[in-house]
């Protein structure tokens, strides 16, 4: 049973696409008939696709709150055109299908007939739309530990998701330079992207699916997060000081603050891992869903844009949920506790987001974001003595206490630190309370040539102002005794627009406005 | 060339070897006119006893009346070979047997065994033919005939590069390498249906740890390797390069019978970027000579061509992707034309001179292209 037969209420009917076999995602799919609003998917069928009955009223994992996926908040500040629907708690699958419920115009029988040989049968009509996505209430609450349930994130709010949103497990970031000089086709672009992000952060494919479309056609999505939960997948998109410059008239709407970050002492940066006019982080806690979303994009982007670098990351190296426990780094310490929490509004309204006395218009809302990938010297640093490492950092190892204190969240007594410990010099009170939201994670690229693990920290910090963020912190890490098992070997900034508020709105679009 | 792989238009050949279209020439001693359509060709007509026959068994008795040798054809309407017969002298008799199904055909004399030759069209009647587009048809019997020419005219190049091996002359052979290369670079998918062809000219040297045992590295890139990198053409060199004149002639027999469609054609366009990107813009195909840049631009023509002749029906189906693609050629042709002086011949900055950066662009142009280019076979499967 298809969608078109049994619409979703209070839903328009898809529009069918004349043929239908070449959506690209590029403004060909606009679907009316997706009913993701609020993240959840109205169940309007019994999927046939599968052999497993849906769970209907009992989740399957007993163990776990199950705070996600049952609306409990519902003073939601967004408003719904849906009634939330209870009774059906989290699905323990993801929709398999072709992520439209658009039936395909009739496919004339004519196309068969050039295909002698080969080719799979041409599905006729409409894919099962099944499955459901957890619902995971549109609110400003992004911050619930979801992690167990694989649910969806709210892609829609005032503020991106991705920022606040407790960090996943896992990473994909990728940076992009524009190749297109048409400022429309740009527009198009981060249109067409954001479209596909709705989809694929709801858990769908994007496009016309992967599969049961043209045979003579690629599909349109590559598959490989097929039968994955949406896993909390968020997508975050930022713009490079670089695509303010002439090519598409934003010179003047270009942030004061979003300044080509200053040299710093030890900086030694490759030009091939730094910059780009466009940034997208894809957070999940599952790497396939991460990496099939930045997949996806840059194919989206073909043409238009091109990657210029990109960087896996897993095993979150901050947490923005101060109850969790601090992760550790590849060094084995844990670093970042005093990190902002995601539930801090005020703390986020102080030194995250960019409020309206602070500018432009187009970035209220927004933050900015710098990112450096810091190779660590693994293979020194292991044969390091402990007590050269705790000194180094200002932090027993073991429980991750201040030097001279017990636990790890007691207050730092920064005298009792040597004056080149890590600790000491990144403290806000070192550096005129300056307070950043790290959401870094560790890498590994294999080895280098030498044998050597290439490994370290990506760094990803978002804040109101990296002048009285970043900046003044890097400035006071340069003598830093850790300096001499890390470098900085790539670097980028990014201002991070507002959040997308509806279906009508995408990324970017008070800057291009 | 890649390892060999099933492209469609392999696919699309083994399967026309199972159906019932197969030709074959043998001797004419019988004259019982059991229902043969008599062909009498001379120098300027190609007369033919019937216009009509039953579909089936049928037999041409051939004479050829005129002053040249001639060769006696039934193609297909997309000018495909159905089957034909060589090398009839003056005032010989030949004749040839066929299986065709229902469907119009043409008989083809071609006296001085050249050109498109006199045509004659024919129905062979009984059964239900296939419905063919017209203007399908137009486009592969232009892109068989471009095929056929860019075969056609690689060999006289090739036998400059093999004279000059022959020769001993390194410095002409180089010369003339890259310049031998560009008709099959642009027809690659074609040539690359004849499975048995490619490894024996175009097999890289990646390629010759997979060869059987007793099979021998043959070919462009064997040679290439001599003249760059050994720097020696000895009695093996010169043998190879008898080798490739014999090899590239087999090929240019037999892209008249190469199975093209519409869908076949996009797919070799698309399988030429794929080419492009990960052979020629790594620069692992000539890394040697460094001349990637031409096979690059050899490529990109050729896909070019195809999507040039299936515009027309590209452009009813889906005005937007031909657009794109329109765009996307003209960006990367821009884009190579960066790296010669002169846009009237085939000399490019060797490879080795072209930087990771430009590289990278490169490569961007090419994703930029092959993206659209991969949905060309939807747009004209209609």
């Amino acid at each position: 049973m298809s969608e078109e037969t049994t619409p979703p209420a209070g839903t328009a009917q898809p529009g069918t696409d004349e043929r239908g076999d070449t959506g690209t995602g590029t403004g060909r799919n606009e679907r009316t008939a997706e009913p993701t609003h609020t993240g959840a998917r109205e169940r309007t069928d019994e999927p046939t696709h599968t052999g497993t009955p849906e769970p209907t009223d009992k989740p399957t994992h007993t163990s776990t709150p199950e705070p996600t996926d049952k609306p409990t908040h519902t003073s939601t500040p967004e408003p719904t055109d849906k009634p939330t629907h209870t009774g059906t708690p989290e699905p323990t699958d993801k929709p398999t299908h072709t992520g439209t419920g658009v039936a395909r115009a009739t496919a004339a029988p004519s196309r068969r007939a050039l295909l002698g040989w080969g080719g799979a049968g041409l599905a006729l009509g409409a894919a099962v739309a099944g499955g459901a996505v957890a619902a995971a209430t549109a609110g400003e609450d992004r911050t619930a530990p979801a992690a167990a349930s694989g649910a969806a994130v709210p892609f829609h709010g005032a503020h991106q998701a991705g920022i606040a949103t407790a960090v996943q497990d896992r990473l994909h970031f990728a940076s992009f330079d524009v190749k297109t000089r048409d400022r429309a086709e740009l527009v198009r672009l981060l249109q067409d992207w954001t479209r596909a992000a709705e989809q694929m952060t709801a858990g769908d494919t994007v496009g016309e699916g992967a599969y049961g479309g043209l045979a003579e056609a690629p599909p349109d999505d590559t598959g490989e997060a097929l039968g994955l939960k949406p896993s909390r997948l968020t997508l975050t998109v930022g713009f490079g000081p670089s695509l303010f410059d002439a090519r598409f008239g934003l010179g003047d709407r270009r942030p004061a603050a979003l300044v080509e970050l200053p040299k710093f002492a030890g900086d030694n940066l490759d030009p091939a891992r730094s910059g780009g006019d466009l940034c997208v982080q894809a957070c999940a806690d599952d790497p396939q869903v991460a990496v099939h979303a930045i997949r996806q994009l840059a194919r989206i982007g073909f043409g238009k844009v091109a990657v210029r670098w990109s960087q896996l990351g897993f095993g979150k190296t901050s947490s923005t949920t101060p109850e969790a426990q601090t992760p550790r780094n590849l060094m084995g310490f844990k670093d970042g506790t005093r990190n902002i929490a995601g539930t801090d509004t005020a703390a986020l309204g102080k030194h995250v987001w960019v409020s309206r006395k602070d500018g432009p218009a187009w970035l209220v809302g927004g933050s900015y974001l710098v990112a450096r990938r810091i190779r660590m010297n693994i293979e020194t640093w292991d044969r390091t003595s402990l007590k050269e490492q705790e000194d180094i950092f200002g932090r027993d190892k073991g429980e991750g206490a201040p030097v001279g204190r017990a636990r790890e969240r007691d207050e730092p007594f920064l005298p009792a630190m040597l004056p080149t410990a890590h600790v000491r010099l990144a403290h806000p009170d070192s550096n005129g309370g300056a307070r950043m939201l790290r959401r870094g994670f560790s890498f590994t690229d294999g080895t280098d040539g030498l044998g050597r693990l290439d490994a370290g920290l990506f760094f990803l910090a978002y804040q109101r102002d990296v002048a009285h963020g970043f900046v003044p912190v890097q400035r006071s890490l340069a003598s830093d005794d850790l300096n001499e098992y890390i470098q900085h070997v790539g670097s980028a900034l990014y201002a991070i627009p507002p959040g997308v508020r509806d279906k009508d709105d995408w990324w970017g679009r008070a800057l291009f406005s | 060339m890649q390892p060999a792989r099933l492209s469609v238009v392999t696919a699309a050949a083994a399967l026309s070897a199972l159906t019932a279209v197969t030709g074959c020439a043998e001797k004419s001693d019988a004259e019982d006119g059991s229902g043969a359509i008599a062909v009498t060709a001379k120098d300027d007509s190609c007369e033919v006893s019937a216009k009509e026959f039953p579909a089936g068994h049928v037999r041409l008795d051939i004479e050829n009346k005129g002053s040249k040798v001639t060769e006696v054809y039934i193609l297909f309407p997309d000018d495909r070979i159905v089957t034909e017969r060589e090398n009839i002298g003056p005032g010989t008799k030949a004749s040839l047997t066929a299986e065709v199904k229902a469907g119009d055909y043409e008989i083809a004399c071609k006296p001085g065994m050249r050109g498109e030759g006199i045509r004659r069209p024919v129905k062979a009647t009984g059964g239900t033919a296939a419905k063919r587009s017209p203007e399908m048809d137009a486009a592969v019997a232009a892109y068989r005939t471009y095929a056929q020419q860019q075969a056609d005219e690689t060999l006289p190049k090739a036998k400059v590069f093999t004279d000059a091996v022959r020769a001993g002359d390194i410095e002409a052979a180089k010369k003339a390498y890259a310049d031998s290369r560009i008709g099959w670079e642009r027809t690659e998918p074609v040539a690359e249906s004849f499975g048995d062809i490619d490894p024996k000219v175009d097999l890289r040297e990646d390629g010759v740890a997979d060869l059987e045992p007793g099979e021998k590295w043959t070919g462009w890139h064997r040679l290439e390797k001599a003249l760059w990198q050994d720097g020696k053409l000895g009695a093996e060199e010169k043998a190879l390069a008898d080798t490739l004149d014999k090899d590239l002639a087999v090929w240019v027999k037999k892209v008249g019978t190469a199975e093209i469609t519409p869908t076949s054609m996009a797919n070799g366009a698309k399988e030429l970027l794929d080419e492009v990107a990960t052979g020629k813009v790594t620069g692992e195909e000539e890394r040697y000579s460094h001349t990637d840049l031409v096979d690059f631009k050899a490529n990109v023509e050729g896909a070019q061509k195809s999507y040039e002749l299936l515009k027309p029906v590209a452009s009813k189906n889906d005005a937007e992707l031909v657009a794109e693609l329109d765009k996307q050629f003209a960006a990367l042709n821009t884009l190579l034309d960066k790296y010669r002086a002169d846009k009237s011949t085939y000399v490019f900055t060797s490879y080795d001179k072209v930087s990771g950066a430009q590289r990278k662009e490169l490569s961007d142009g090419v994703n930029a292209l092959a993206e659209p280019l991969s949905k060309l076979a939807a747009a004209v499967v209609e």
